[in-house]
């Protein structure tokens, strides 16, 4: 490849690192719903070959993996397919608990563009807990072909993050998703993420319960959307916060523990 | 209590009392309240940002899907569909099989030749080529073939959406049963790895349902038991009749396997739900994915490399340990007879009683670790018990066991039966250990099926002598 090519931002932004998962400089978490194609995105990343398959539910445990953005290392989290982030089977727990108290730098939310709809639910909660957020808009050939047209502007306007238009089979499209992780990284693409409102009532009282959160959990992020957990009698929450185990998974996702991640990713691989 | 406490010594338990308190406060729909706000959110942003165009491809798949999922079609396009691919995999897998087996027995006869000529000890010899060379070479004629026919069609089904679909199809089965929907999915996934099965039961809410669905995942053939119930079907059923119809029977019977193990995953999730774990069916809801296109590229790569090399160099791994083993319980004899002869002859009682022999049985001992060698060590425990002196074609096997062993048709079906039921692999059991962290589960799970295999194998004898049809 001749010097000219390889400077090409066309052809050498992205390096695929596979397993290589020391030294990242930032992580990025994979969510959305089943099937909409996140294993497909996360193989077209890393140069992985996670198993992908039609159909719901193929994702059980988070499985991880590398690539080289510009220059910047990133650490990609596939976390299992939900439908919301409040209930409490087992695979919707790894996915909440990783946007929750893993801390990534920011999230992707895959979203199944024939079915935007059902899909914007569970970003909406995304956006509840955090304000990095990049939404992809993935399968849009499908969308094409079933002759509906995505006006990823309109929805990036109304979310107040990044939307981009995907094809994570062909790859199309992803150079400017990653493009927007890493503004939404920098701070050089602001977010004003769509947050729900409220009566004045509910929002003194998450006002007044956020901070008694932060003084019990140091450390803790998202105090308000616990907050929010907590007045809505979430017994998983109450939980957390009774035994210690708040505390604990603020500690355990932490993201240097890299031996843990290449066994889940590992084990990601089969 | 006090709203404006001191962060030093506040207790959790403070927080949540201050929370349940700010609750009251709150109107009583609050929580549906948040809820819908989402809801009506998400669609206004959709309605705004989306514009259908026309509906043709959208009425096209709903039209599949009312065609394929209805409720007298679905399950016989089920058993079509599932014939179609056996019978597929059994026709085109026969002539390479016998090719392969030609070529690598055709090896180890010019080989133990050249060893012998050049003076190497006839145990080495022995050892190496008639055991562990002979174990290798078993498992890749007898199950490399099918595989790489069966793989990729398989694959082709998971690919396009057709596996939830025969979950949805199932569904209404499973709820009579009291087991959870979801399980007729994680079934559909045991047929590609059981130990893949288990683990997807995690998308199972409830432990109640989540343990009859790892419980009975074994109930349907895996990848690795799929070749081990073509080949059976294609060399010992299909010998039963004409040539014209046999490959039709080979598939059929292969067919009856799979809707036999449907039918025990649901007798034994029905027994269990009224026994070991009563309880009510839970609802749920089951997305069912667009017909995708699928992508040849990945399916070569899934079903070639991720399916075929790994389960073929996994049952490598066991096949020239158990290769090894059989060669030399053949060739140590004490009072006149082989070990392995002395072992046969201890089990084929027990053998006779379930209509298979003791050979098999030995054969099923050594294969524990990875039950898709089962019918590669039966030919290698035949030979190596000198039952069976020369190295014949598939054709040939097929003859010498029907004809020199006393094999009957209810010999290959009942060794179908305890092939499809008896207890799952070790990494299947391992895996249902680290998914309950119970050693009772983990044990019931190796325990229940085994002991089924037997009495159901046991019946099926016992009906066909008391009918006088073997």
């Amino acid at each position: 490849m001749s010097d000219a090519c390889e400077s090409c931002p066309a052809n050498a932004r992205l390096a695929q690192m596979g397993l290589k998962l020391e030294n990242f400089d930032r992580v990025v978490a994979l969510a959305g719903n089943p099937n909409t194609g996140k294993s497909t995105l996360f193989n077209a990343l890393t140069g992985l070959r996670q198993h992908t398959g039609n159909w719901p539910g193929k994702t059980v445990t988070r499985a991880e993996g590398g690539f080289e953005f510009n220059h910047i290392r990133y650490k990609l989290v596939d976390l299992p397919g939900t439908y919301s982030l409040l209930s409490a089977s087992q695979d919707e727990e790894v996915a909440r608990d990783f946007i929750l108290f893993g801390q990534p730098d920011c999230t992707i939310v895959v979203t199944d563009a024939t079915v935007l709809e059902r899909n914007l639910n569970l970003v909406l909660q995304v956006l509840e807990i955090t304000d990095r957020v990049v939404v992809a808009v993935n399968l849009m050939d499908e969308a094409r072909r079933k002759g509906l047209d995505v006006d990823v502007r309109s929805l990036a306007r109304d979310l107040g993050v990044p939307a981009i238009a995907v094809t994570a089979r062909t790859s199309e499209g992803i150079p400017t998703l990653l493009g927007a992780v890493e503004g939404v990284i920098s701070g050089d693409i602001p977010t004003k993420p769509h947050r729900v409102q409220g009566t004045p009532e509910f929002q003194r009282a998450v006002n007044e319960l956020a901070p008694m959160i932060e003084s019990l959990a140091p450390g803790v992020p998202n105090a308000r959307w616990l907050a929010i957990r907590l007045l809505d009698g979430d017994t998983r929450v109450q939980q957390a916060l009774l035994n210690g185990e708040l505390a604990d998974l603020v500690a355990r996702q932490g993201r240097a523990d890299t031996s843990f991640s290449r066994k889940i990713a590992l084990e990601g691989t089969q | 209590m006090e709203s404006n406490l001191q962060p030093a010594n506040l207790q959790p338990n403070d927080l949540l009392a201050r929370a349940e308190a700010l609750r009251r406060g709150l109107s009583a729909s609050f929580r549906d309240e948040t809820v819908r706000s989402i809801y009506t959110e998400a669609e206004r942003i959709a309605q705004r940002a989306v514009q259908a165009k026309d509906e043709r491809r959208w009425d096209l798949d709903q039209r599949i899907d009312r065609l394929i999922t209805s409720p007298y079609l679905g399950l016989p396009l089920m058993a079509l569909i599932l014939a179609v691919v056996f019978w597929l995999t059994i026709v085109a897998a026969n002539v390479p099989s016998q090719l392969i087996a030609k070529a690598l027995f055709w090896i180890e006869a010019q080989a133990s030749a050249l060893f012998t000529t050049i003076g190497v000890p006839w145990w080495i010899t022995g050892f190496i080529w008639h055991g562990v060379y002979r174990g290798l070479a078993w498992v890749v004629a007898v199950m490399l073939p099918p595989m790489t026919i069966f793989f990729p069609l398989f694959t082709i089904l998971e690919d396009l959406g057709y596996l939830p679909r025969v979950a949805f199809n199932l569904d209404f089965l499973f709820k009579k049963a009291g087991a959870h929907g979801k399980q007729s999915l994680t079934m559909t996934m045991g047929f590609g790895c059981n130990a893949a099965g288990v683990i997807a039961t995690r998308v199972i809410d409830s432990p109640r349902e989540r343990l009859i669905a790892i419980l009975t995942n074994n109930f349907v053939p895996c990848n690795g038991r799929f070749p081990t119930l073509i080949m059976l079907a294609t060399v010992f059923v299909a010998a039963a009749f004409p040539p014209a119809l046999a490959s039709l029977a080979a598939a059929g019977s292969v067919v009856g396997v799979v809707l036999i193990g449907i039918f025990f995953t649901l007798l034994v999730s029905w027994f269990l739900s009224r026994t070991l774990l009563k309880g009510e069916a839970s609802a749920f809801t089951l997305e069912l994915p667009p017909y995708r296109r699928p992508n040849i590229g990945r399916i070569l790569y899934t079903s070639l490399i991720d399916r075929t090399i790994f389960v073929l160099w996994r049952a490598l791994q066991t096949a020239a340990p158990a290769g090894a083993v059989i060669w030399i319980l053949g060739n140590i004899n004490v009072a006149g007879a082989s070990l392995a002869q002395h072992t046969a002859n201890f089990l084929n009682p027990l053998g006779l009683l379930i209509g298979l022999d003791g050979v098999i049985l030995l054969a099923y001992i050594i294969a524990i670790p990875a039950n898709e060698i089962v019918v590669p060590t039966m030919m290698m425990v035949y030979m190596g018990t000198g039952m069976m002196t020369d190295i014949p074609s598939l054709e040939g096997l097929r003859a010498l066991l029907v004809g020199g062993h006393a094999w009957t048709l209810l010999t290959a079906v009942n060794l179908m039966l305890f092939s499809l039921l008896h207890n799952p692999c070790a990494t299947t059991i391992l895996t249902i250990y680290k998914e309950t962290r119970s050693r009772k589960w983990a044990t019931i799970g190796a325990l229940m099926p085994l002991g089924l295999a037997f009495l159901v194998t046991f019946i099926t004898a016992s009906i066909a002598r008391l009918m006088g049809w073997v």
